[in-house]
């Protein structure tokens, strides 16, 4: 790969995205938008929580809950922005076919296009847990703040999310109709598999394996731990397994994510140019 | 390999597979089948045809978005289908008749977001982006939103972008499909120039407008239901007709007279009608001019009058007529388009 050609994918990638998620005519609407959604989102969680435990926002199932759903945004907005882009630009702007005409990496080109979405992510994460420990006493404590296993973590998270939406971007290419519900479809599968809201041992054991494959569920244990060291231990799942442990498990599994992702979105757009659906538009 | 050829193709074929409702079995179509093509550098060569031709599926071969089903192409020197990253920087397209691009951005951004994605410097693309909007007359234009601009302005803005990158080969996909009469000329005329400003340029078009491909191309391929009937210069086109007598004849309705009943008549070689307000129109190519006492004959039995009669030098569409039995309209209405 040459990496003039990648990073000229990239970096116009990033731009056009940005200027499309940016695309609100009020900026003020769309500030509200950032900040609503995502807090929103968490209320409906924080209630029917509160109506579960009868009020008991002292366990530490609630911070465990209110941080996995914080940070679950980044699933919806980097892996499903990803595999969007190619909707995106085929149905919606028709420009798919020129874009896979020009001298660029499209792999590259979608990753570029998911930059936006975690930028807003971000701010989204940022706000929903700065609200969760100013209102909700979410046991947050600056100074017991794990950073360098925070971040580590977070950086690598990111990356496994945008090669798991190249792999659904490859999919979706491939797939002639629904193809906008196959992120949704994902991601709410992986909140349910990954312990986002609730410990893995909550499901039927049967289940329970899907969880264990999913380098989300790793990461996720990752960030709470990193952030909020106490949470971890009062859940069996992976209590057994060390901070170094767990990033070693995360690692691998990302690597072995990405190598698949790239070997579907490969055999996909092969595919998809056999059929000749790279310029298909569906016309709803 | 000669790496004086622009476009290449040998025995290429496409079949698409055609899913019907779920219990049918499936249908094959061959949009394409064994064309065998070669364009010089510095060709402007035109695809002619009816809806359904395959002229589309074609330029998609070439431009590496649709894999063959049969042969090979090689574009710029390049096999289109295992050497895609090698064809698409040399190359460009564009389909008329559609509004692409990015609604939210300004004319320039749209265009500069392109020419950035081939590399071009900054400076050098803003000021191409400048003097190509200006001879396509969208200059006033460039810093409105491309959502606010009209179908034909946006195609304007298409036609723009493919030029942009200064292509080798340019694939122009009928450029001028929707295009208002003024429109349509100012984008002939640049296509034109723009050619004859490097002789190392290549430009592929397809249209189904006889006049244009007549007036624009060196050489012409007829194409029709994926196969390639003739290939040459529009001249040489002409003249294998040029022994024949055309007759061009507006009437009042036919009465049942059918082309199959012309055609019987001694003398008659062909006939082809396109139907027009209030009548007929009859192209008819006569061995001898004498053959037309018979046809008026005919138009007497039937009480057909005769509006209008012209005698005239064959046109490509005369040889459209000829290689294929019947005029690119009736063609068109029968079927095999889409
Ligand atoms: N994706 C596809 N799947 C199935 N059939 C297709 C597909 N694309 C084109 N075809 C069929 O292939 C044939 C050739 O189509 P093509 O679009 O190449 O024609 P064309 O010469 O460009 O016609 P037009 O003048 O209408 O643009 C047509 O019969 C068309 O219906
Ligand atoms: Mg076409």
């Amino acid at each position: 790969m040459q990496t003039t050609t990648s990073w000229r994918s990239f970096r116009m990638a990033a731009w056009l995205g940005w200027l499309i998620e940016s695309n609100w005519t009020d900026p003020f609407l769309f500030a509200v938008y950032s900040i609503v959604k995502p807090l929103s989102g968490a209320a409906i969680l924080v209630i029917m929580y509160g109506i579960i435990s009868g009020g008991n926002f002292n366990t530490p199932l609630f911070p465990y809950i209110y941080l996995g759903n914080a940070f679950y945004i980044y699933v919806g907005a980097v892996m499903t922005g990803v595999s969007w882009a190619v909707v995106d630009d085929r149905e919606h702007y028709k420009t798919l076919k020129y874009m896979y005409i020009a001298p660029i990496y499209i792999p590259v080109y979608l990753l570029g296009r998911g930059v936006a979405r975690f930028i807003t992510g971000s701010i989204a994460v940022f706000i929903t847990i700065i609200a969760g420990v100013l209102f909700l006493k979410v046991p947050l404590h600056f100074e017991e703040i794990n950073w360098g296993l925070f971040f580590v973590t977070l950086i690598l998270g990111v990356v496994m999310l945008a090669l798991l939406g190249l792999l659904l971007a490859g999919i979706t290419l491939t797939v002639a109709r629904h193809e906008g519900f196959i992120g949704e479809a994902t991601a709410g599968a992986l909140y349910i598999f990954s312990g986002a809201v609730f410990p893995l041992d909550v499901l039927p054991a049967w289940i329970r394996p899907i969880g264990y494959f999913m380098p989300t569920t790793y990461w996720l244990e990752l960030l709470r731990r990193s952030l909020v060291g106490n949470v971890a231990q009062a859940f069996p799942t992976l209590a057994n397994f060390s901070n170094m442990e767990l990033l070693g498990i995360l690692l691998g599994l990302s690597i072995f994510f990405g190598v698949v992702s790239i070997w579907v979105f490969r055999w996909c757009d092969a595919r998809a140019r056999e059929l000749g659906l790279i310029d298909r538009t569906t016309n709803y | 390999m000669s790496t004086s050829l622009a476009i290449e193709t040998k025995n290429l074929g496409r079949i698409y597979k055609l899913r019907g409702s779920k219990k049918e079995t499936r249908k094959e179509l061959v949009a394409l089948q064994d064309v065998n093509l070669t364009v010089e550098r510095g060709e402007l060569f035109g695809l002619l045809g009816p809806n359904g031709a395959g002229k589309t599926t074609l330029i998609k071969v070439l431009t590496t978005l649709l894999s063959p089903t049969s042969g090979w192409a090689r574009v710029a020197g390049a096999d289109v289908h295992a050497e895609p990253e090698l064809v698409r920087p040399r190359i460009n397209m564009v389909s008329g008749g559609e509004s692409s691009g990015y609604g939210l951005l300004t004319v320039r951004e749209n265009l500069w977001m392109f020419s950035q994605f081939y590399g071009v410097p900054s400076k050098e693309a803003n000021e191409r982006i400048e003097a190509l909007l200006e001879m396509v007359g969208l200059k006033d234009r460039m810093n409105t939103k491309s959502s606010d601009l009209s179908t034909g302005l946006r195609q304007k803005m298409n036609i723009v972008r493919g030029f942009l990158t200064d292509p080798e080969v340019l694939f122009l996909d009928e450029p001028t499909l929707g295009l208002d009469v003024g429109a349509m000329r100012d984008v002939r005329r640049f296509i034109l120039d723009w050619l004859r400003a490097d002789k190392e340029r290549t430009l592929l078009l397809t249209t189904h407008y006889m006049a244009e491909a007549d007036e624009l191309c060196d050489r012409v391929a007829i194409i029709n239901k994926g196969r390639v009937l003739a290939c040459d210069t529009p001249t040489a086109l002409k003249q294998r007709l040029q022994k024949d007598v055309m007759f061009e004849i507006e009437t009042s309705p036919l009465n049942g007279l059918t082309m199959q009943m012309m055609e019987e008549q001694p003398e008659v070689k062909k006939a082809a009608l396109t139907d027009i307000e209030g009548g007929a129109r009859l192209t008819l190519s006569l061995v001898e001019e004498s053959a037309l006492a018979r046809v008026f004959n005919l138009f007497a039995q039937k009480d057909i009058k005769v509006m209008n009669l012209n005698k005239r030098q064959p046109t490509l569409e005369d040889v459209f007529v000829d290689l294929v039995g019947r005029s690119m309209a009736e063609e068109e209405s029968n079927g095999s388009g889409e």
